[in-house]
This record gives structure tokens, C-alpha cells and sequence, in this order.
């Protein structure tokens, strides 16, 4: 790690303010920056804490929509978002405790690992991705393996989930990390349904439209019979083929579906 | 009632209470005043010529104190190897020099090129950083098959090939092997892999350099399994220093697993750096240089062929196996695929023929050498896999196959050179028939599909050579050391006793288990004994903790001494009492003078030792403290029936085990609670190995599985409550308290019944399985499952 100044503001725009300048970085609850840093594939020469702000933390739920502060942790999300439970309960499978302890919605949404959990969800979920500067949909926030829309310097400050009718996530472990070799998350809403896929692209998270129109108009396993992924631009490395993962967005779809009743 | 004290009680580890309490002293804790910190500068290219190295700029960073690189070592030996290995021809292996320092070539991602010693660990690295390379890249040979072809790349310019050696085993059984093979009834043959590990202990690799200038003393704190023997080649063979004037101290350790066990040039460069820099100075290796610079184990490709009778009697065994040794060779590899593996071809059974042919290449990879079990692992998986394959093929009972075929009769002297003292197959195999409940097994596979899991059972036998070693046998088998252990009992003058042995503790309890012994000897409390190792300046000699050996060899040099301590203390106790030395006897801490009341206590005759007042002077010498070396007889052969019970995901491929049984026969127990450990800790690495661990090179020879996000180490949860028994006891015939060792038994004989178990799984579920490639991850299980 090399040497950086640290700031701590207590409010978003001191936070904006002293994340001005070139070197400057925004830090959540470190899971990923800080090994990063600590490898020295990062050198940060100022980090600005967002986890003293307040306004950015918590779980509320009113009217159908669960919102959470962008500074939120994973764990606070699995133990408060009991108004949508497929999300709270992929909030607990998030690394271990400890990571769960650290980890933030925003930092995990900003990262943007395209084998992480939470991108997932926002995706399936339609969510509201709210930043120090505008609201941006889900659809139009993920950009790529590890790209977003976000600006620099810009902070995600709240996420605004609104909750389906039903949801579930289906989340198969890569053995080493337990990140997601795949992961999918489906959510019916009145206005259809929604299927997203983390782990397997190498376009990063995405969304699988044959599957949404087939469950949108039944919204059963057996509709999706005869659906297949293409292998073609899935991710293969050592823990998977792109057939394997391929295959496994069928399976986990199905499942997801079966669980989400 | 179970015993709470002496040889077969289990009392709580005392060790565990500083472990568990933050108190253990590690070497990483451990801080010399003026202390300097090492970064080392490794290779990020799997081979190439280094042109130039700059290292004005670092020089003149910010608290640098010098840099090293390989001219500052000109004069000073390599790295030693500690075994030589003939060939089929005769021949010596080909050994090249393994310099601390990189010599005008890199030869794998990781290999040390130069060495920065600064005020912090920090600055050295910012140092590091701005070291200048100019390295050429040369094309790299991962694969061992291919290094072995014409026109590959040559991991050493000096040496004729990247073949180390081809060796033999036993070379005049070769064409009789061929021509059973050749007229047998079936043979089954059966190509696999045993993949390539990383050891990953919690405690990464540490040492500390110390130099005194008064005295011209040099100290190296280091994290090994082995310290005397890290004295006597660092001393000997790299750097020239005598060892009265080295000391090796290892303190705490948090686990070797093997990885531990070898000479590292970081220990030679701590040792050498602080003699030149006047201070003292440290290295912790992160846990990134861990995956590229602890050695690997295992890595054999092999094809066996088992050939049997018409009656289903094995009649011959031939192998065929390349072996990686890495870029150079660490201190046991050669011996690990020959010695350690070719040895144990013959398992449990009495095939009267075997050939075992072993090619050791070298690959621009990390050195590769001893990993929990080293050689006997490779052994038992393919020979296990081997009989699997053949059941299924000949459609008979994996496990009465095997029962026709074991050895029932003791002393039995193995075609592969080595003779099995006592056992009793069937015993543990009727034990482990108790325990797994095989009548039941359908019941619980319907139960299975309908949960839309197939369900397999897997079943094999091991055996390994452990309580290593003979010396006059390993010295004509090419080891270029002893394999005895040393022990000096120390009896002070209220009677507490200290036991200085060579045998290293990192984590397997000598502190409890080693005391137990004593007590039961002499008949006093645990608490009045003291273990100490791990300090050449303390303990007279050691050859350190590896293949099982503390106990039945360490252990048996300390029984050893402690007879002599109380052959001396019934002399004293004899003239105390005024009676002949014949006639005392020791019970439960006194001694007593046969068909008499008289008596006299241990602590009495402890002072007497000390305070001569009333002494037999003439007769013997006051003091109480003897010295014992024990060189074992045989090696002590561990045995024992092991089964799995899987589930496979039809839609995902992925493994779950339901149950994993373990029945060994470990001859006389100590600590029944301690085994019970070390069998559920080797469990856990062979169930590892099978499901989990896989070391991954590309083909530029970059590490790709360098970080556990990559590197799959097993976690409780992907392990079942272990079922384990060893009431099954056939003493050693040869050292004195009969025991044989259980430190890797878990992890030789677990990987074969998890496989086993699920090709048995995939084939219920129709798919024409016979074998697939460890670790069993979910996408290749799946794959196979295609097929
Ligand atoms: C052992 C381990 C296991 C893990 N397992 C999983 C897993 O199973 N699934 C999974 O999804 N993830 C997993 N993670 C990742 C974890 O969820 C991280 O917490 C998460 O990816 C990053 O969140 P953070 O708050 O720690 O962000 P940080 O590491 O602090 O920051 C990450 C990036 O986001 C930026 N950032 C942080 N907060 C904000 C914000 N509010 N607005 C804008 N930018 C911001 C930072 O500048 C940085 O670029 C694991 C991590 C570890 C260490």
C-alpha cells in the first residue's frame, strides 16, 4: 500500500467536495479497494470514507419500494430488508460475515464485479440507482465488466428497490472465491417479468430476454423448456467452460423460478 | 472407564490454550532490536534472460540499507538437494545449480532476482519497485510431456534435457512385468492425473537473519518443520559456516503440511544478508508470494495398468508416471515419486510382480517436492482407482476383489523392496463394513433421486510407509542424510523433567502427547514434563517432522533416554535404600524395594542425583539427564479401509459429500483425541484434493490460480461430519511403543474413495464414466457427465 490522505465527511456533499481533485477516491467498506490497494494495483493518493455519513445509510421500506443508502452494509441489508426477502437474503450470502460487516451496496454497485450479487438484483429488480448528482435506472447503469455510468467522482448515495410480487436468486459458488460462477435473479412484477444474470457473460450482468418474454407470459418452469443459452461470449476460465456456464443460467433460471413460487 | 491420564487418555492439548489465546510465539512475532526488513524481487516472467539489473535508482530510495543480487553471492554454494536418484542406467540424476539469486536466468513466476533490505518492509518494497530489469522472454515449457520432446524449450542450458531422471523400480523386474502383463487374463488400464497442490499453511513463511558480531554467531529464526537439518545444509553446503557457530530456531509454527520441511534460499539469504549488513533482518512472506514460492506438491501424470488372472488374482502391476519437479530441485523432491511412491505400488495387496517406471522433468514452475503423505498419495490413488476400474470392467465387488487380494500373512516382503511388519486388512475392512452400513446404502440412493441427486459409494484400502527412516536403507537409496531422532531427557533436582527432542511440533500436540508417555513410564503427572524443540542450541540433533515420524521415531529416542533416566534412578534409589539395584521397582512415581515396604519417592531420588550427600559416587555420576538417538529398524506401515458417500447434482455437476468413514489401523495409541485430529485434518486436505485444490499454470507458465480467488481451499462447510475409528490396532513389531504414525493417513487415503464414489454416482445415472481428472469441480463433473 503506499501512503494516502484519508477524509471523513459526514455529509454527501463534503464528500462530493473532497472527492474533487485527480487522485481522490471514494471508500465504501473497503472489500474490494483495500486488497487492491494493499497489492499496490491501486495507489488512491486521497480516500474519502463514505461510511460516517449518515443520510447514507439504513433500510427503509414504504409503499412498495425497499430503499437503501448507498453506504449501506450487506449485512444491514440482510437483517433489514425483510420487505423484500429474495434481496435481503442474497445480501446474506455475500462473502462471510466479516465481509458482510464492511461491504456496501454502493461500492459493490459501483465496482461492478460481473461475478458480484447485487448487480443482479438491481437489474431483475429495476431499480432506481440514486447518485449525489441524478437517478439513473438500472437498465441504463451497468456498463461491462466492471463499467458503470457512473461519473468520476460521483457517489451512489441510495439505491431504491421496487419489491415484486415475487422474486428469488439462485446463486451457484464459484469454489474458490464463493463469488457467483452464475448467478440469477428473476422478479415478477405486474408488468412482467424480469430474469438477470451475473457471472456469465463477459459482457458483465445482463439481462435474458427470451426468458423474460416466455415467463412473463407463464411464469413457470415449464416455460422454459427448450430455452437455451448460447455459449457464445460467456466467460471460461479455470473454475467453468462458457457450455458449463451457459447450461447453468438455464438450471438456475428454472430454479430461481420453482423457488420464487 | 477411559484412562484421564498416561499412554490412551486424551487430555485437552496444553499448547492449544496459547494458540487459542493470541499467545502463541510465531516467528513473524518475533522482532530484533536494529531489525531490517527484506522485499524480494521476483520474477514475473516464467523464463528469461536477465540482461541487466539497475539498481542505482533503488539504491537511493529513501531508507535503503543495500540490495542484493546474484554478484553479491559469487563464491557461495546453491541450494542443495537432499537425495540422489539413480537411473535405469546407472546413472546419477541431473542436478543443476539452484542459486539463492536468479544467475543470468529466470525460471519460473516468482523465483527471487534480487533483494532490497531496507528500514521497513514498505520502503524496501517502494525500493523494489524501482529496481530496473532488463529481461529477455524465452518461451517456457509447462507441460511435462512436452518438455520431454525434441526442440523444448530447456528449463536448464547446462543440463542434456529437462529429464531429471528415469528411473526403474525394481529395474530386473521389468520384462518379467511385461510378459505377465503381456499373457495376463485382463488388464485394466487407466491414465489419470494427480493434480498439482499448494500446501497453503495459515502461517505463511517467515525468517529472520541475525548476525552476532562479538561472538560471529549467526541465528536464523525461520518457520520450518525441520531446523537442525536446515543448520546442517545452510551450513554446510551454501553458505560454509560450522554449526557451532549457526543456530536455527524455529519457534511456533503454524502449520507445514510438508511445504515447511525444505532448505529455502530465503533462509540461506536472511542467514548471509545479516552477516553483511551487521543486523538483523526479516522477511514475511505474503500470502501472494506463498502461492509462488512454497513448493508444490503432488503433480504426476501416470498410466497404470493392473493385469489379473482368470481368477481375478492380481498378477502384475506396471506404472508409468511423469513427475514435475518444478525449475529446480527442492530438498526431497527426487525422492517423493520413487522412494516415497514407487515403494508403496504393491498397497495392501499380494501382486507378486510390479514395475514402476518414474520420468522426474523439469518445467518452468515452482520446485515441487513433499506435500502431506508426498508419494504415497500418488501411490494409493492410481492403484485404488486402478482396482475400481477393474471391478467395473470384470463386473465383481470392488470390495471382495480387494479382500481376495490382500496380504493376510505377516512379514511380508513386498516385490518393491520394502517388508510389511504387521496388519490386519480384513480387520479394517470388516470395520469400516460396521461403520458405513453398505446394506443400507440402496435405501439411501432411492432417497437420493428423489431429490434428483445420483448418490455414490466409494471404497478403498491404503497403506503407506511412514516413521521414516531407516538410515543404512535410505542411505543406499540415495538420501544424503540420516532418518534417526535424537532425544535428551533432562531430570531436575525437584524431580520435573524436560525432554529436548528433535521432533517439531507445528501443530500436531507433541506437547501433550510426547508427556503422556513419560508419565506412564515413570508414573507421574503430565504436568511435571516439559516438551522442548525446535532450537539447535537446545536439542542435541533432530531430523525434524515429516512422514509421520515424531512418535515412532522421535518418540521412540525418547523412551529410549527415559529408560536410561530410570535404569540410573533405580541405581540411586537402590543405594538410598540399601538394597540391590535388581530388586526396584518403580510404580506410580516410587520406587520400592521388591517384597519389602520400603520405599522411596521420585522427587527423593531426583535430589539425590543433585545433591549427592548419600551417593554412590564411586559407582556412578551424580546428575540426571541422558541422551538418546533411535534409529528405526523398518519404516512403520499405517493402514486402513476408507469410504465416501456422495451426492452428484444431475443438472449441475456438483459434488456434495454425505458421509466419509475412516478405519485405520495406527498400531497402540497415545492421544485417541489427537489422532482423531490429525485424521480429520488429513480428511480435510484429501477431500480437498479431490473436490477442490488445483494448481493451474497457462502455458507462458503464469500462475493462474495464484490467490485463494482462484485457488479453492476446502472450507468446513464443504466437509461432512467425519465417522473415524481406530480400534483396529496391529502394533508395530519393531519400536517400543508399537505405534505407527497417523499424521497423513487422512489425506493418502481419502482422494481415491471420493472419486470412486462419484464415477459410481455418474455411472448409476447411465453416463459410461470410468475415471475423471481431480479436483472434481461441479463443470467438470458435469462435462463428464456429457460424455
Ligand atoms: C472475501 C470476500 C468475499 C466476497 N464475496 C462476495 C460475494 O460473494 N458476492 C459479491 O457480490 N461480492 C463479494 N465480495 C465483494 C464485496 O461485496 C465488496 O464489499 C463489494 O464488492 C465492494 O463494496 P465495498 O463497500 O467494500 O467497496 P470498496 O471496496 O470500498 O470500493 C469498491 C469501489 O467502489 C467505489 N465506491 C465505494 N462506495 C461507493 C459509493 N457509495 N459510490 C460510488 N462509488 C463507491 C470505490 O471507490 C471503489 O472503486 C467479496 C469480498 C471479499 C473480500
Amino acid at each position: 500500500m503506499y501512503e494516502f490522505e484519508f477524509e471523513t465527511p459526514a455529509t454527501v456533499a463534503d464528500a462530493v467536495a473532497a472527492l474533487q481533485g485527480d487522485e481522490a477516491q471514494a471508500l465504501g467498506g473497503g472489500q474490494t479497494l483495500l486488497p487492491t490497494m494493499k497489492q499496490r494495483l491501486a495507489s488512491p493518493s486521497r480516500l474519502v470514507s463514505l461510511s460516517g455519513i449518515a443520510e447514507m445509510s439504513g433500510v427503509s421500506a414504504d409503499a412498495g419500494t425497499v430503499s437503501i443508502g448507498g453506504a449501506t452494509t450487506h449485512g444491514a441489508v440482510a437483517a433489514g430488508a425483510g420487505a423484500y426477502p429474495a434481496l435481503a437474503d442474497l445480501a446474506g450470502h455475500i462473502g462471510d460475515p466479516a465481509v458482510r460487516n464492511r461491504g456496501t451496496i454502493g461500492g459493490s454497485l459501483a465496482n461492478n464485479d460481473p461475478s458480484a450479487d447485487y448487480p443482479a438484483a438491481a437489474l431483475a429488480s429495476g431499480a432506481t440507482i440514486v447518485t449525489n448528482a441524478r437517478e439513473i435506472a438500472a437498465d441504463d447503469f451497468f456498463d461491462g465488466m466492471f463499467g458503470t455510468a457512473l461519473n468520476e467522482g460521483e457517489i451512489i448515495t441510495r439505491v431504491n428497490f421496487p419489491v415484486p410480487e415475487a422474486a428469488n436468486y439462485q446463486k451457484f459458488l464459484q469454489p474458490a472465491s464463493r463469488f457467483a460462477l452464475v448467478g440469477v435473479f428473476v422478479a415478477r412484477t405486474s408488468d412482467g417479468v424480469r430474469v438477470a444474470v451475473t457471472g456469465a457473460s463477459e459482457t458483465g450482468v445482463h439481462r435474458w430476454s427470451e426468458a423474460e418474454a416466455a415467463l412473463s407470459a407463464n411464469f413457470s418452469a415449464s416455460a422454459l423448456e427448450g430455452l437455451a443459452v448460447d455459449a457464445d461470449g460467456m466467460i471460461s476460465d479455470l473454475h467453468g467452460s462458457g457450455a458449463y456456464r451457459a447450461h447453468l443460467v438455464a438450471v438456475l433460471t428454472k430454479r430461481a423460478v420453482m423457488a420464487a413460487g | 472407564m477411559p484412562k484421564d491420564h498416561g499412554i490412551g487418555a486424551s487430555p485437552k492439548r496444553r499448547e492449544d490454550i496459547r494458540f487459542l489465546t493470541g499467545n502463541g510465539n510465531y516467528t513473524d512475532d518475533m522482532n530484533i532490536a536494529g531489525q531490517a526488513y527484506i522485499h524480494f524481487l521476483r520474477s514475473d516472467v516464467a523464463h528469461g534472460t536477465i540482461n541487466g539489473i539497475d539498481t542505482a535508482a533503488a539504491a537511493a530510495m529513501p531508507g535503503v540499507v543495500k540490495i542484493f543480487t546474484s554478484v553479491d553471492f559469487e563464491g557461495v554454494g546453491g541450494v542443495p538437494c537432499g537425495w540422489e536418484i539413480t537411473d535405469r542406467q546407472g546413472n546419477a540424476m541431473q542436478e543443476p545449480k539452484h542459486p539463492i539469486l536468479a544467475e543470468g536466468k529466470v525460471r519460473y513466476v516468482g523465483e527471487m532476482i534480487a533483494a532490497v533490505i531496507a528500514e521497513t518492509a514498505d520502503l524496501a518494497r517502494d525500493a523494489a519497485e524501482a529496481i530496473d530489469l532488463d529481461i529477455t522472454d524465452l518461451p517456457a515449457v509447462v507441460n511435462m510431456r512436452a518438455a520431454l520432446v525434441d526442440g523444448s524449450p530447456k528449463v536448464h542450458d547446462d543440463l542434456t534435457s529437462n529429464l531429471c531422471y528415469d528411473w526403474g523400480f525394481v529395474e530386473e523386474n521389468r520384462d518379467a512385468v511385461d510378459a505377465a502383463i503381456k499373457g495376463a487374463a485382463h488388464v485394466t488400464t487407466l491414465e489419470l492425473v494427480n493434480n498439482r497442490l499448494i500446501a497453503n499453511p495459515m502461517e505463511p513463511r517467515v525468517c529472520i537473519g541475525d548476525y552476532d558480531r562479538s561472538s560471529g554467531d549467526s541465528t536464523l529464526f525461520t518457520t520450518s518443520q525441520n531446523p537442525h537439518v536446515v543448520r546442517l545444509l545452510m551450513g554446510a553446503f551454501v553458505l560454509g559456516i560450522p554449526e557451532h557457530k549457526l543456530r536455527v530456531v524455529s519457534p511456533d509454527v503454524g502449520g507445514g503440511f510438508g511445504t515447511k520441511i525444505f532448505h529455502y534460499a530465503e533462509e540461506a539469504f536472511s542467514t548471509f544478508a545479516a552477516k553483511v549488513c551487521n543486523r538483523a533482518v526479516k522477511w514475511t512472506s505474503s500470502r501472494s508470494e506463498a502461492f509462488m514460492s512454497d513448493a508444490h506438491g503432488r503433480d504426476h501424470v501416470t498410466k497404470i495398468e493392473l493385469a489379473l488372472d482368470g481368477d481375478n488374482n492380481f498378477v502384475a502391476v506396471r506404472t508409468d508416471t511423469h513427475a514435475n519437479m518444478g525449475a529446480y530441485l527442492s530438498t526431497f523432491a527426487p525422492a517423493v515419486p520413487t522412494w516415497l511412491h514407487g515403494t508403496l505400488m504393491a498397497g495392501n495387496y499380494k501382486t507378486p510382480l510390479i514395475y514402476v517406471n518414474v520420468k522426474a522433468v523439469f518445467t518452468n514452475t515452482v520446485p515441487v517436492d513433499a506435500y502431506r503423505g508426498a508419494g504415497r498419495p500418488e501411490a494409493t490413488f492410481q492403484l485404488e482407482r486402478v482396482i475400481d476400474k477393474a471391478a467395473i470392467e470384470l463386473g465383481v465387488d470392488p470390495i471382495a476383489l480387494r479382500r481376495q487380494n490382500f496380504v493376510t500373512e505377516f512379514p511380508y516382503a513386498t516385490p518393491v523392496a520394502v517388508e510389511y511388519d504387521t496388519g490386519d486388512y480384513n480387520a479394517t475392512m470388516d470395520k469400516l463394513e460396521q461403520m458405513a452400513d453398505f446394506a443400507g446404502f440402496e435405501a439411501r440412493r432411492a432417497e437420493s433421486e428423489k431429490n434428483g441427486k445420483l448418490r455414490g459409494l466409494g471404497v478403498n484400502t491404503y497403506i503407506e510407509a511412514c516413521g521414516i527412516a531407516p538410515s543404512n536403507l535410505v542411505g543406499q537409496l540415495g538420501a544424503r542424510a540420516g532418518l534417526y531422532e535424537s532425544a535428551t531427557v533432562r531430570v531436575n533436582a525437584t524431580g520435573g523433567l524436560v525432554v529436548m527432542t528433535g521432533s517439531h511440533s507445528h501443530g500436531q500436540g507433541h506437547e501433550t502427547s510426547f508427556p503422556q508417555v513419560i508419565a506412564e513410564m515413570i508414573g507421574i503427572d503430565e504436568s511435571m514434563i516439559e516438551i522442548v524443540h525446535g532450537d539447535t542450541a537446545k536439542v542435541p540433533m533432530g531430523m525434524g517432522t515429516y512422514g509421520s515420524r515424531s512418535l515412532a521415531v522421535g518418540g521412540s529416542a525418547m523412551v529410549r533416554a527415559t529408560e536410561k533416566i530410570i535404569n540410573k534412578a533405580k541405581k540411586i534409589a537402590a543405594h538410598l535404600m540399601e538394597a540391590s539395584d535388581a530388586d526396584i521397582e518403580l510404580k506410580d512415581g516410587t520406587f520400592s524395594v521388591a517384597g519389602t515396604d520400603k520405599s522411596v519417592a521420585w522427587g527423593d531420588v531426583t535430589l539425590a542425583a543433585y545433591v549427592p550427600h548419600n551417593y554412590p559416587l564411586e559407582d556412578i555420576e551424580p546428575g540426571l539427564e541422558e541422551t538418546a538417538f533411535y534409529d528405526p529398524a523398518n519404516f512403520t506401515y499405517p493402514a486402513g479401509a476408507y469410504a465416501c458417500e456422495v451426492e452428484v447434482d444431475k443438472e449441475t455437476g456438483q459434488v456434495t459429500i454425505e458421509r466419509m468413514m475412516a478405519a485405520d489401523d495406527f498400531g497402540n495409541i497415545v492421544n485417541p483425541m489427537i489422532v482423531d485430529g490429525q485424521v480429520h485434518g488429513g480428511l480435510a486436505q484429501g477431500i480437498g484434493q479431490a473436490l477442490l485444490e488445483g494448481c493451474i499454470y497457462d502455458d507462458d507458465g503464469q500462475l493462474l490460480s495464484a490467490s485463494f480467488m482462484d485457488y479453492a481451499m476446502p472450507r468446513a462447510d464443504d466437509l461432512p461430519n467425519f465417522e473415524v475409528d481406530h480400534s483396529c490396532q496391529t502394533p508395530c513389531t519393531h519400536n517400543p511403543l508399537g505405534v505407527k504414525g497417523c499424521g497423513e493417513a487422512g489425506a493418502i487415503g481419502s482422494p481415491p474413495s471420493v472419486v470412486n464414489a462419484v464415477v459410481n454416482a455418474l455411472r448409476s445415472g447411465g453416463a459410461d464414466v470410468t475415471h475423471v481428472d481431480m479436483p472434481l469441480s461441479p463443470s467438470r463433473v458435469w462435462e463428464a457427465m456429457q460424455s
